[in-house]
């Protein structure tokens, strides 16, 4: 039998239109620690899910060896019964429930029909104990903090016989203490015999527990190194991370005409009180006229959170420091009082709170300003579809008629129909959130294109984007943001993929 | 085009629409053969519509809750309880009818708003505030009541709300002249603003339906109403209920569909936080749509209890429901940001002819609620399966 405790060969899995893995395999030995390291998007979490049975088998090609045998997972239960846990970056528990009905739940501890209570809370005790987690099992999950939480998690895994865990990116929301009390159980569980995958970003600490590290790189193995071997150092890892080089997608700007500041934050903070902690933290930033500034960033680096504190800030995060639009200070209140600013701020995620999926597109572009097609608050109907054919036009949106419902429309469209509502309203400063996300590379092209064309026509561009191609192949400037603050600003000439990496996995 | 083939793919595109209006016409046109033609007669149209009243400008302000994804249960007792406050405004103050009905309409906002502080601003669920709320004023519709029962109201000009028909001005041939003219007048009023809206279209160079089919279309649509104020000008004419019903779709309607308050408030149903990004602010649409919820809850009461002469103690029994079950029937869906307000008065319409037909037919009363509730089970299971076609 061979001391392989997984192999995954040759997986490849599809989605519509997007070929999310090719041909990976991967591999894990008995009681190792292996890292599993990729861009954002670069299939790491599909394939976790591959192997966790939620893209069920069948759906996907290739074959999973677990001990030896081939798996066929049909659903998350089988992974679970094989000895698969998984551990998720937002984590499944249940904040009202106590400890041990959580490290229970869907596994309880029953006596015929019956929950065996007093058992329940005997076997919590001791798999707290394994997870050096000294809490009351009786204490509710809300009660504590986000690192205890993880090691709730942990203990729900170990409750059932878990052979091989699985945790995804699993310090992104722990300080530094509780990260390093996670490694170390990592460590001692590896003495245990219980082998580990682990997601993450942060290489320092790939370097410091990983055995072995796999990276990926869109939806293909690129290597797998050894720790042994001395191969995982933090240049060799962010060199086969972002690897391929910069296509030629881009479109070129013919001269750059860079103005003055219309934007400028000075001392920026942004504090999240259902959180209870900064997701902002003393940025100063500046963006000029017809100038693209790219934020690069990994994901939750608060990149999102600060285009939310700057577009009117709707989450209602605590603010402080300056603002300042075309050199006057201004405190936005609202976001009707940011479009009227001139921000417009197209969203990372279209379907959940971009776009109104069951309207049609001539509504959806209107939808930010409805002042525009309307006098003393009555609709000009046909001034609507007169607008939304422009935009159909301009931004060359496909659909078969204005009629549309939005939500049928593929991707890129959707993406340029909310490109489309905000372009209608007028703004100085477009703020674009991953606007090429999950879309296919003509409409990229076609995008890209749109921007350029933007700037030349005196606006400011804010790209916030996890593509390291786009931040480098669009951008005039680029500030880099982790753990919500700004970690480094550099001119593009100066610019490469590693220097942004480096500083964004810091 | 063909003109089959283009009238065919309107019906098609449309077919949720029309589907409640195919619906009515079924059913009326079963009840009428059933009833030897008794269930198309003036009087049981006339006397049917006004029965629908009350539970129809509920329906309205029902569908817009729903459309933001809320609720509201405290519309019946609301009703009652306001209708209760009318009557004594009217018997024991002495308050002439000019100044009651506005007061009462200025409460049923009130109420409506404070339901909405409740919801948009505290955040508690919508089911629960009305529920307290339908607690609330089903115990005060018997504190004031319970001194007196029923308060009879002997105000004609008020009573004539819910009983009262338009003057006839004249008779002519049995038929009621003003009725007539209004009938008329709508129809012109509609084919006016049909030619206009065609003429707007065609100086921006939209495409519009073929001659044919806008011709067609017209003559459907005027021949309805011809029919109907025909019908109803064969009784005594058109009533003081089915003008107030009339007029409030007519608001409602030219609201939700030509106004920047309506799309906002289809912009907050359809995904609050798109909208709220959208620079929409869904607290105050919160508070607009349950305000007006209340306003329609007062008219409603003034309807029910004018209509009744009097208020009783169990005014507004169950009315939320029926307007829920009204709009549900128009189409509404509770996911959101779907549903029209002509759907919501058909649906009530529907309700009614239930009623009304089964009355006529003698059916009893237990069979009367298991067919509602089918009809009502059929028409969301309808409007499910078409919006999963188009999906």
């Amino acid at each position: 039998m061979s001391s392989y405790i997984l192999e995954m060969k040759d997986i490849s899995k599809e989605f519509p239109g997007v070929k999310a893995l090719t041909n990976v395999n991967f591999k894990v030995e008995k009681g190792e620690i292996h890292c599993l390291i990729g861009e954002n998007g670069a299939g790491k979490s599909t394939l976790m899910k591959v192997l966790s049975g939620v893209y069920p088998h069948g759906t996907y090609s290739g074959d999973i060896l677990f001990e030896g045998q081939v798996q066929k997972f049909n659903e998350i239960n089988d992974s679970v019964k094989a000895g698969i846990g998984i551990i998720y970056q937002e984590l499944a528990l249940f904040p009202d429930l106590t400890v041990y009905e959580n490290i229970f739940a869907g596994n309880e501890v029953s006596k015929g029909p019956l929950v065996d209570w007093n058992q329940t809370i005997v076997q919590a005790t001791s798999m707290l104990k394994k997870v050096k987690l000294h809490v009351a099992p009786e204490t509710l999950i809300k009660d504590l903090g986000v690192g205890k939480q993880q090691l709730v998690e942990i203990a729900k895994a170990l409750s059932k016989d878990v052979k091989l865990l699985i945790l995804d990116e699993p310090t992104a929301a722990l300080n530094e203490d509780d990260s390093e009390n996670l490694l170390d159980l990592l460590k001692e569980l590896k003495s245990q015999g219980i082998s580990c995958i682990m997601i993450s970003h942060k290489l320092k600490e790939v370097i410091s527990i990983a055995d072995k590290a796999t990276v990926l790189r869109d939806g293909k193995t690129i290597c797998t190194l050894e720790a042994e071997k001395g191969e995982i150092t933090e240049s060799v890892i962010i060199k086969n991370m972002v690897g391929r080089d910069i296509e030629d997608i881009y479109p070129k700007r013919p001269d750059k005409n860079i103005g003055d500041a219309v934007l400028k934050l000075d001392n920026w903070s942004a504090y999240d009180a259902q959180l209870g902690r900064h997701v902002v933290e003393n940025v100063n930033l500046e963006v000029k006229k017809g100038e693209i500034v790219g934020i690069a960033g990994l994901m939750g680096s608060g990149r999102t959170e600060l285009a939310l504190s700057i577009f009117g800030n709707p989450k209602k995060y605590k603010l402080q420091g300056n603002m300042h639009i075309h050199g006057a200070p201004k405190a936005l209140k609202h976001t009707s009082e940011a479009i009227k600013a001139g921000i417009a701020y197209v969203t990372e995620d279209r379907k959940g709170d971009g776009l109104f999926l069951l309207q049609d597109i001539k509504s959806n572009v209107s939808a930010a300003h409805l002042k525009g097609i309307s006098t003393k608050g009555v609709l000009n109907l046909n001034e609507e579809v007169k607008v939304g054919t422009e935009y159909k036009n301009s931004l060359y949106i496909k659909a078969s008629s204005l009629e549309q419902i939005v939500g049928k429309l593929s991707g890129g469209n959707q993406q340029k129909v909310s490109l489309g509502k905000w372009l209608f309203t007028g703004p100085k400063i477009l703020i674009l959130d991953e606007p090429t996300r999950g879309i296919d590379v003509g409409a990229k092209f076609e995008i890209y294109s749109i921007m350029n064309q933007l700037i030349n026509e005196g606006m400011s561009i804010i790209m916030i984007s996890s593509e390291l191609g786009e931040i480098l192949g669009m951008s005039d400037r680029i500030y880099v943001m982790a753990e919500g603050k700004v970690k480094g600003e550099m001119a593009i000439e100066e610019a490469t993929q590693e220097n942004i990496m480096e500083l964004a996995t810091q | 085009m063909n003109y089959l083939t283009e009238a065919k793919q309107l019906v098609k595109a449309n077919i949720r629409d029309y589907g409640m209006y195919i619906a009515l016409i079924v059913i009326m046109l079963t009840f009428t053969i059933m009833t030897n033609g008794l269930f198309m007669s003036s009087r049981n149209i006339s006397n049917l519509l006004d029965s629908a009243g009350y539970i129809a400008v509920l329906a309205v302000g029902m569908t817009l809750v729903i459309v933001i994804r809320h609720i509201d249960l405290s519309v019946g007792f609301v009703a009652g309880f306001l209708g209760a406050i009318a009557a004594i405004f009217l018997t024991q103050l002495g308050v002439p009818v000019l100044v009651t009905i506005p007061v009462i309409l200025v409460f049923g906002i009130i109420v409506g708003l404070f339901n909405g502080v409740l919801i948009a601003k505290i955040g508690i669920p919508s089911f629960v505030a009305t529920l307290a709320g339908m607690l609330i004023f089903r115990g005060a519709l018997l504190q004031v009541t319970e001194k007196t029962g029923t308060i009879i109201v002997n105000d004609d000009q008020f009573n004539a709300i819910g009983n009262g028909f338009i003057p006839s001005i004249m008779q002519v041939n049995g038929l009621h002249l003003l009725s007539l003219l209004v009938g008329i007048f709508g129809i012109v009023l509609y084919i006016y603003s049909e030619l206009s809206n065609r003429k707007d279209k065609v100086k921006y160079g939209f495409d519009v339906p073929s001659k044919a089919i806008f011709i067609t279309k017209m003559a459907i649509v005027s021949a309805i109403i011809g029919y109907v104020t025909w019908i109803l000008a064969g009784y005594n004419g058109f009533s003081w209920t089915v003008v107030i019903m009339v007029a409030v779709v007519i608001l409602y309607h030219f609201l939700t569909t030509k106004t920047v308050l309506g799309r906002h408030i289809y912009a907050v149903g359809s995904n609050p936080e798109a909208a709220h990004l959208s620079g929409i602010n869904v607290e105050k649409i919160t508070y607009i749509v349950f305000g007006s919820m209340g306003m329609l809850a007062a008219l409603s009461g003034i309807l029910f209890t004018a209509r009744l002469q009097s208020a009783t103690t169990t005014a507004g029994t169950l009315f939320e429901l029926d307007a829920i079950a009204a709009a549900y029937v128009g189409g509404v869906s509770s996911a959101g940001g779907v549903g029209k307000v002509t759907g919501a008065i058909i649906g009530a319409v529907v309700m009614a002819s239930l009623s009304s037909g089964m009355n006529l037919l003698g059916v009893g009363i237990s069979y009367q609620y298991m067919i509602r509730g089918s009809v009502l089970a059929l028409a969301v299971i309808f409007d499910v399966m078409t919006r999963k076609q188009r999906a």
